[in-house]
């Protein structure tokens, strides 16, 4: 923790077969790692919208990892390769649209890879708590962009 | 434009089509016309006053249009790649539509500007454009008239953009969305908006929050780009049809950038290439993937 306290929320978008199966593995392996990150479990990252990460920030998150199957593992062949398209146009377009692209961590990462999976969540919690709290939405709040509605954080 | 009057009118005395929409000159400018009685061609004009982006009328949605039976479109190079797009994304089969496409001197920015076209008054797509000759069409009618000058202002506005640093972008485009009152207008008037529920109507559960504020707004313009990559046609119907001035082509234009850097994609008239979301390699780059 550092000295101003800030602690910053995660959500990581992950896909059942893989990458949550990779968590699972680094829980049962009693690997320690940053409390920060809350996992939402989707059935493969082809499922994964990229008007996910874009919700998770406006209800509060300071920072996004999306992660499933590495490349030819996909449980269902191909929805990573569609996802990855998807990823690589996004993560190039929220740069212009003012999200600082470091707030987001992509990975693969496979059901043995628990150790990889605990890496990810620290150097995301570390990168993100350099980066300070997310505050766009918030400063719509506070300049009354959002009409009065709060931030849902 | 006799050429273009004639055509219509022998399309439909033949019955090749049914309904030929086309452009005719309205109260306040130049307006769509659908022609379906031979007689009526003699309505149809081209100029550089014939902005709008007609292949919206050919999409599913506007299903009132099909119903009249098989149509011919009037269309400039910028117009056949939304045509191109909707075929593209089985939204119209190629036989289905008769396209006469317009040999283009570039249009102004609003079908009511009279006057030749300067740096100020053409439209910001016509700025070096390499489709004044459309590809896909049956007919291909005119000649091709000198380029268009060209407007910079888009160019200018993005660049300002790109000179900010990322949290003032945010800022930017908060207050630009600030604006906008959600009214739909741009995701009517796009050719390649052609869900017949669009995400943003949903409210179980609400992705996209509808009250107009920056909030939501945001997620709706971000949606509309990452859903338009690599099918929009680059028309900028969007930004003419925003009543709040919104500078939608931006978000377009490098949408269509990234595109064309990522995955060597532009979008064309050519229909039988395949669009590049739904396609993958399995070389693509991943280097922002740990
Ligand atoms: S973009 Fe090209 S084809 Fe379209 S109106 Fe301008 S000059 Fe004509
Ligand atoms: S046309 Fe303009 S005001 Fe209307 S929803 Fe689109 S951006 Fe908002
Ligand atoms: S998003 Fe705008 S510029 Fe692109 S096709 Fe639709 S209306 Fe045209």
């Amino acid at each position: 923790m550092t000295s101003t306290g800030f602690e910053p929320k995660i959500a990581a978008f992950v896909c059942n077969w893989c990458t949550y199966t990779g968590a699972d593995l680094a829980g049962t392996s009693r690997i320690q790692m940053a409390t920060n990150v809350r996992i939402i479990r989707l059935p493969c990252t082809g499922r994964i919208d990229p008007l996910f990460i874009i919700k998770a920030f406006e209800r509060g998150a300071d920072g996004v990892i999306v992660s499933g199957c590495h490349p030819a593992d996909c449980h269902y062949t191909a929805g990573n390769y569609h996802a990855r398209r998807r990823f690589t146009l996004f993560n190039d377009f929220i740069e212009f649209l003012g999200i600082d692209s470091r707030r987001i961590t992509f990975s693969w990462v496979s059901a043995s890879e628990g150790q990889k999976w605990a890496d990810i969540v620290n150097d995301t919690t570390a990168r993100v708590r350099e980066l300070g709290p997310f505050s766009g939405y918030r400063d719509l709040v506070r300049s009354g962009l959002t009409g009065g509605q709060d931030a849902g954080t | 434009m006799r050429e273009l009057k004639n055509l219509a009118k022998r399309l439909l005395e033949e019955g090749t089509v049914k309904v030929v929409i086309g452009y005719e000159e309205g109260p306040v400018g130049v307006r769509p016309v659908f022609v379906t009685r031979p007689a009526d061609a003699e309505k149809l004009v081209f100029n550089s006053r014939c902005v709008q982006n007609l292949a919206a009328y050919l999409s599913r949605r506007r299903g009132h249009i099909a119903r009249l039976g098989k149509s011919a479109i009037v269309v400039k190079g910028c117009d056949a790649r939304a045509v191109a797009g909707l075929i593209r994304e089985s939204q119209l089969k190629r036989e289905d539509v008769v396209v006469i496409g317009m040999r283009c001197g570039g249009v102004a920015l609003r079908p009511s500007d009279e006057g030749p076209l300067t740096p100020e008054t053409v439209a910001d797509r016509c700025s070096g454009c390499e489709s004044r000759e459309p590809k896909l069409a049956d007919h291909l009618l005119g000649e091709l008239p000198p380029a268009p000058p060209k407007a910079t202002r888009m160019f200018e506005l993005m660049a300002q953009i790109e000179r900010m640093p990322v949290a003032e972008r945010f800022r930017f485009w908060a207050e630009q969305f600030e604006r906008c009152m959600r009214c739909n207008a741009c995701r009517e008037v796009c050719p390649m908006c052609f869900c017949e529920r669009c995400i943003q109507d949903k409210s179980q559960p609400q992705w996209i929050e509808t009250s107009p504020h920056a909030r939501g707004n945001l997620s709706w313009h971000f949606t509309h780009a990452m859903h338009l990559a690599g099918r929009c046609s680059s028309c900028d119907e969007c930004q003419r049809a925003c009543p709040a001035g919104l500078p939608l082509g931006l978000l377009n234009r490098k949408m269509a950038e990234i595109v064309r850097n990522r995955f060597e994609y532009q979008v064309s008239d050519d229909s039988t290439v395949p669009s590049p979301i739904g396609a993958f390699k399995q070389q693509d780059p991943q280097e922002f993937i740990k």
